[in-house]
């Protein structure tokens, strides 16, 4: 996949209307050829392709929530659907076996937090389900095979309202972003679950974070309106980055302070090709690489494009196509969702 | 709770840690005999808290120029349009407006209509206002609802007038949380209240 500088292009393909307010998030399910989105108006779309080839809303899932719906994301085997809410309840969503191919229902309510849950990540195994609240907690659920849900973790690290949490590509690690301007990432150990990073740099709120494919990068959003990409060093690593408790460092190598004028909501780390997608206050999308030739160890972020006006308001969320390489991606504004195309 | 308090025989005061700045509120009340009381303030309750504030002189009505009726004139939105908006919002507590209170101002009002920008920086009566919170919230969903969704609204503390200018100036920029206050109806009923205009 190689990309010319200065001739990439980001094309808009389609506009889906159909929700009502604010689209708070979107995400892809695995063989990347379903959409869900959510948002203000209490439901969750599903978006497929008909015969025709035209991207259309495909099924409702509405009475689960009675507020705003704040995340939506399918499981690694495409089979469940969760939602997090401002009701403070995360709802999980199974695919029935009637005849038709989208039908969902509300199978369970996981209750916990004391207000508005703000996000909902599956690991990439499938046996743990995160989420996490404004009342600074992030939750750890394991995933029974009888589809039964049962709270593992109850972490208190953060002091603020936590915004997102996200899985580790491969490996059962949790990393949390938080109106405290720190990022934390917890592990298991001897069958508890601990915070073993702090990640302080940001001056504001970090709205979102994400992995890159390998999971050893991470890049990071703020209100402070930068982006910053941290490295993980593990113990005894040869650049003398001192660690403790044999876990590993994860510690800032770059930040990219004013291409973006406002707040940045979301990031997305494309696991083909490596690009980073930006959605900003500003109304506007941006795309970024890290320069090949740059030192790992004090990357540069190099922009290759802006399109600022790809809504007529705050873009919410971004998220690259799980499997066509660099092609699609999807963001979210008030009342529709955009579909774009990128050509290297 | 109830209480009936007489005013003349206790000293009270907010203590900044305890203004939580999260549309919940603790007010600390000191007794002459030495009790203290800790009361968690509900949006709906009616609390005064600067028991004299001073009252200032409002602006005349703005006078509509030929130009202005002038349909096929353009008419950005100026600073005086959104002063316009806002001066008749209620104060949560006192009978007064905004504008009487000098807690909007016509000179902290910015306006880039080209670039779709509307900044309003507003000061509280006095630096321990806990209402201050709310009066930026109510200045924000002023402005949501009257100006075109193309407009980015900000809303801030003056600086300097207010002890918990950047907590407050955070809430109020983060959206979700806004987003989320208004889906409380408790809230969203004390709002609407400072919204009405007063029959005047």
């Amino acid at each position: 996949f190689n990309i010319v500088f200065g001739m990439a292009r980001l094309d808009e393909l389609c506009k889906l209307p159909g929700h009502q307010g604010i689209v708070w998030n979107v995400g892809w399910n695995q063989e990347g050829n379903i959409l869900v989105s959510c948002g203000e108006d209490k439901t969750i779309r599903l978006w497929g392709r008909n015969v025709n080839s035209d991207w259309v809303c495909r099924s409702i899932l509405s009475d689960g929530h009675q507020r705003t719906i704040r995340s939506v994301s399918f499981s690694p085997c495409n089979k469940l659907i969760a939602s997090a809410s401002f009701d403070g309840t995360c709802c999980i969503w199974d695919k029935s076996t009637s005849a038709e191919g989208n039908q969902y229902e509300c199978t369970a309510t996981l209750e916990g937090h004391e207000n508005e849950v703000k996000c909902v990540a599956w690991s990439a195994s499938g046996s743990f389900l995160s989420t996490c609240s404004r009342d600074k907690s992030v939750w750890i659920w394991e995933v029974g095979e009888d589809g039964e849900f049962e709270c593992a973790a109850v972490l208190n690290a953060h002091s603020q309202d936590v915004k997102k949490v996200i899985w580790h590509p491969n490996q059962d690690i949790l990393a949390s972003a938080s109106y405290d301007n720190t990022v934390k990432m917890y592990c298991e150990e001897d069958d508890d679950w601990v915070c073993f990073g702090t990640l302080k740099s940001h001056e504001s709120t970090v709205w979102s974070l994400a992995f890159d494919s390998t999971g050893k990068l991470l890049a990071t959003c703020s209100d402070d309106r930068t982006v910053k990409i941290w490295k993980e060093y593990l113990p005894g690593n040869e650049f003398g980055v001192a660690t403790s408790d044999n876990k590993p460092t994860w510690k800032c190598v770059c930040t990219l302070s004013g291409a973006h004028p406002r707040a940045i909501y979301d990031i997305s780390w494309c696991h083909q090709t490596g690009l980073i997608a930006t959605a900003s206050g500003d109304d506007a999308i941006r795309i970024f690489r890290i320069d090949p030739e740059s030192d790992p160890n004090a990357p540069i972020l190099e922009q290759l494009i802006t399109v600022p006006r790809a809504h007529e308001q705050d873009v919410n969320s971004v998220i690259w196509n799980p499997c066509i390489p660099g092609v699609l991606m999807l963001t979210s504004c008030a009342r529709h969702l955009v579909r774009h195309q990128f050509r290297p | 709770m109830h209480l009936q308090l007489n005013r003349s025989k206790l000293v009270y005061r907010y203590i900044d840690n305890r203004c939580r700045c999260d549309f919940v509120y603790f007010l600390v009340i000191r007794f002459s005999d030495g009790c203290v009381v800790f009361l968690r303030i509900e949006m709906t309750s009616k609390g005064i808290e600067n028991v004299n504030p001073q009252r200032f002189t409002k602006k005349t009505k703005r006078e509509i120029t030929s130009e202005e009726e002038d349909e096929s004139v353009e008419d950005p939105i100026d600073e005086r349009e959104i002063f316009d908006l806002l001066r008749d919002i209620n104060d949560p507590e006192h009978p007064m407006s905004l504008e009487e209170l000098n807690v909007v101002q016509i000179t902290n009002i910015e306006v880039d209509d080209k670039n779709n920008s509307v900044k309003v920086f507003y000061t509280p009566t006095i630096p321990h206002c806990s209402m201050a919170t709310l009066i930026g919230l109510s200045i924000k969903v002023c402005l949501l609802r009257s100006l075109p969704p193309r407009f980015k609204i900000e809303v801030n503390i003056s600086p300097g007038s207010h002890a918990s200018e950047a907590a407050v100036n955070k809430q109020l920029a983060d959206k979700e949380r806004v987003s989320a206050a208004l889906e409380n109806s408790n809230l969203l009923e004390v709002v609407n209240q400072c919204l009405v205009k007063s029959l005047e």
